[in-house]
């Protein structure tokens, strides 16, 4: 793609220069337009890999006695293809999208800027897939590439904080909008984990294998400070960054509380930094730091559910848009999951709680009902919002389509949820039953084929979720083509017709 | 960018007059409820901090009003257990196996023990209730390669079978008749279809698989007698040939691979690992399963 194909012209400045504005402003969107459709590509892929290792759970068959193909391999490269190529190429994607809007301003860098993150990012992503399924990992969950490619992602990232800060300096607005906050929170601490958590010796430096500077409780604590803090930054502070960009336009209403929205950002940065040790509790880590990551975890509750309260609340006045508009409905469920996870999070961080969900279902179920209900349910609103615009569509293929999408994601991530709720506590329940003398009554291997059936129904909640992505893509591809589905208006009563 | 405040119609509220993209924001105070709650969390976090080890400190962190520590709660857990089974484990460790079996109470205990010691620890190779698998003998039938009373299935259990760093572990070993060229293709044959119409009760008292049986086999696995043809020699672990049981497949061609170049299991010896009282519960809880002798 050339560049002048990957600059267009901003659709608004027409309209501002009517209002007596002389900004010729030329975004950058082209490497946006390969940024969501890779992240709808990478989307497919890891819901794949993770409904193929959900089956593995339930039919060991699975692993086909292949060494690349077994779950230990293909676990990472689930976890990295939906949190890393999918949710990042849609936080690089709608954070260059939004932080342009937003300030007036083009990308910092240019178009040449936006096509290294993209293709630079990409080229990340495939080292790390590749070397999990030929073997090489650091053994730390969600940061399992080895070394050099920490250092070449090290690399994409500070060109990222560049382009993303270079356009905030030269905004043409007066205030940075609270999108743009939460995303370059997002960027600063993802920053600062990447290199907290890779403090890798590399073994030799023609070699992929590294062995960590710490060891011990030391690396353990440092390992789930990231750990927490990937969940917190990239999957909760970049997409409340979308969220505070996306619902208000697509609901065009206006940001319910801008003093909640400051407050709940100071309180959510602040907090969420120190609730890494919950993932330790009644391990070797200290007391003293179990008890810290506990209270910040509690006192983290009221602060994620401010962003809650902004996101749903900002569609006052415009509620029946979530029967009209099945993309918005996308938007405004998510900010309900993310309202629910932030719940579940806190309480699950208490010791008492903790002792019984620890290690279980339980915390997988948790997982994925915010990365399903929220991260993924919030990047496909923005998905669809964005397609029609970045591609000059008047309007999305079919709105019936999404609405299916919806309907069958959803009844997939209940699926999902609802089944690892009942395996985790019973699985909970069952290492801990004892008998009249104190004596545990199962062995681990009882639990796990007690878990066998709830396994199958999660991995048939994941196939529904791979099945509305496919309609998703195929929406997207149509609307792309420049097609338009003839069909009835959404949200009018049958009779009525 | 808008001139400044504007009202909003359907909240009643004024924006804050910034605009980005098209974006404006309310000028919405704070939901109370949102402040009284985060303020009440934040409440109790302070008093757990206070109640509970929070403060680290050069040496050792401060450890809280109320005095906590997961290890002393790890102790005292471990205190209560020991206080409710004391008496149980004090009889265990005291008495011998036959005496604890004799006490039906205390028998009941060490089964019940045993049993999830056998979960933990045993059914990985010998599957759930004993129940065997190919290579893994069965533990829950009559037939026993190393002895089925209590003292043998004590010994086993605690110095392991082939087990090489214990100098009192079980050991035997079968020649290679076919690797090592002491029989030939033929004899092997014979002998094959021989210890396989031993296991049918079926077998001649004549013939070349019998003699090359009476002269290469009986010393471990017996030989005739007052109908006692192949039930083995427990002392060199010998098994017994005149069952249907097998441990690595009862098809000709499985007896013909295991006589050419016989596989040998391994059990590690638990002894050390698990300690005496241990040992005597997983003794009564296999001894239990069925086929004790």
């Amino acid at each position: 793609m050339s560049q002048a194909a990957a600059v267009s012209v901003d659709q608004g400045s027409a309209e501002r220069a009517a209002r007596g504005r002389s900004d010729s402003l030329a975004y950058v969107d082209g490497p946006i337009r390969l940024f969501v459709l890779a992240a709808l590509m990478w989307g497919i892929v890891g819901f794949l890999a993770g409904d193929f290792i959900a089956w593995q759970l339930a039919y060991p068959v699975l692993n086909l006695d292949l060494p690349w193909t077994t779950f230990g391999r293909l676990r990472p490269v689930h976890t990295s293809a939906v949190i890393f190529a999918f949710g990042g190429n849609v936080l690089l994607g709608t954070s260059l999208f939004v932080v342009q809007r937003t300030c007036r301003a083009s990308l910092y860098g240019g178009a040449g800027m936006g096509w290294f993150l993209f293709w630079g990012y990409q080229l990340f992503i495939v080292f790390a897939a590749v070397s999990y399924v030929l073997g090489y990992t650091q053994g730390r969950e969600y940061a399992e590439p080895e070394w050099w490619i920490d250092l070449w992602l090290t690399v994409v990232w500070v060109a990222y904080l560049t382009a993303f800060v270079g356009t905030l300096v030269k905004r043409r607005e007066p205030h940075i909008y609270v999108a743009n906050w939460f995303y370059l929170a997002f960027i600063v601490t993802i920053a600062l984990l990447h290199l907290g958590n890779n403090m890798a010796v590399p073994v030799s430096f023609l070699g992929m294998k590294s062995y960590s500077l710490l060891s011990g409780v030391q690396d353990a604590m440092t390992q789930w400070w990231y750990g927490h803090n990937a969940v917190g930054f990239f999957l909760t502070a970049g997409f409340l960054g979308l969220m505070y960009y996306f619902i208000p336009k697509r609901a065009e209403r206006p940001v319910y509380s801008y003093r909640l929205s400051i407050v709940h950002f100071w309180a959510l940065i602040f907090l969420y930094i120190w609730a890494g040790p919950h993932h330790l509790h009644y391990t070797a880590l200290p007391d003293w730091a179990q008890t810290l990551g506990m209270v910040f975890s509690i006192m983290l509750w009221m602060p994620s559910w401010g962003g809650m309260i902004n996101g749903i609340m900002t569609l006052s006045g415009a509620w029946e848009k979530l029967r009209t508009d099945p993309v918005i409905r996308f938007l405004v469920t998510a900010v309900a999951f993310y309202g629910m996870s932030t719940f579940e999070g806190p309480m699950m961080s208490i010791k008492a709680v903790n002792s019984l969900s620890h290690y279980t279902d339980w915390t997988v179920g948790h997982v994925h009902s915010g990365a399903l209900g929220w991260v993924a349910f919030v990047s496909f609103g923005a998905l669809y919002y964005l397609v029609p615009v970045l591609w000059r569509r008047r309007q999305l293929y079919s709105l019936r389509l999404v609405d299916y999408h919806f309907w069958i994601a959803t009844i997939g991530i209940v699926l999902y949820i609802t089944s690892m709720w009942i395996s985790g506590i019973m699985q909970g329940l069952m290492w801990r039953d004892t008998d009249q003398f104190g004596f545990l009554q199962y062995a681990f291997i009882e639990t796990v084929e007690a878990m066998h059936p709830y396994y199958v129904i999660r991995a048939t909640g994941g196939l529904l979720f791979i099945i509305g992505a496919l309609i998703m893509a195929y929406n997207v591809w149509r609307t792309i083509k420049g097609d338009v589905r003839y069909e009835a208006p959404m949200g009018e009563p049958a009779l009525a017709r | 960018m808008a001139g400044g405040p504007e009202r909003d119609a359907v909240s009643g509220r004024h924006t804050t007059g910034h605009e980005w993209d098209g974006i404006t924001e309310l000028n919405t105070p704070l939901p109370k409820w949102w402040v009284y709650v985060f303020f009440a969390c934040v409440a109790w976090a302070l008093g757990y901090v206070i109640l509970f080890p929070s403060v680290p400190m050069p040496g050792k962190a401060a450890s809280g009003v109320l005095g906590y520590s997961s290890r002393a709660a790890l102790a005292e857990n471990l205190a209560a257990a020991e206080a409710r089974m004391g008496e149980q484990l004090a009889g265990l460790r005291q008495l011998s196996l036959e005496e604890i079996a004799a006490d039906p109470e205390l028998a009941t205990f060490a089964r019940q023990g045993g049993e999830v010691m056998f979960k933990e620890n045993c059914v990985p190779c010998h599957q759930s209730g004993g129940a065997g698998a190919y290579g893994y003998p069965t533990l829950a039938d009559d037939e026993w390669i190393w002895g089925g009373s209590m003292e043998a299935i004590a010994t086993t259990i605690r110095h392991g079978v082939r087990h090489d760093e214990d100098p009192e572990s079980r050991f035997n070993i079968m020649p290679s008749f076919g690797a090592d060229e002491l029989l030939s293709e033929a004899d092997i044959d014979q002998v094959a279809d021989y210890v396989l119409a031993l296991s049918k009760g079926e077998a001649s008292q004549e013939g070349p698989g019998r003699e090359i049986f009476e002269t290469q086999c009986a010393v471990c696995h017996s030989s005739n007698g007052e109908g006692a043809d192949g039930a083995g020699y427990r002392d060199f672990g010998g098994p017994a040939l005149n069952n249907r049981i097998w441990l690595y497949g009862g098809e000709k061609e499985d007896i013909v691979a295991q006589i050419n170049q016989p596989r040998h299991g391994v059990m590690p010896a638990w002894g050390e690992r698990l300690g005496e009282t241990t040992i005597k519960q997983l003794t009564l809880y296999v001894h239990g399963l069925g086929g004790g002798e």
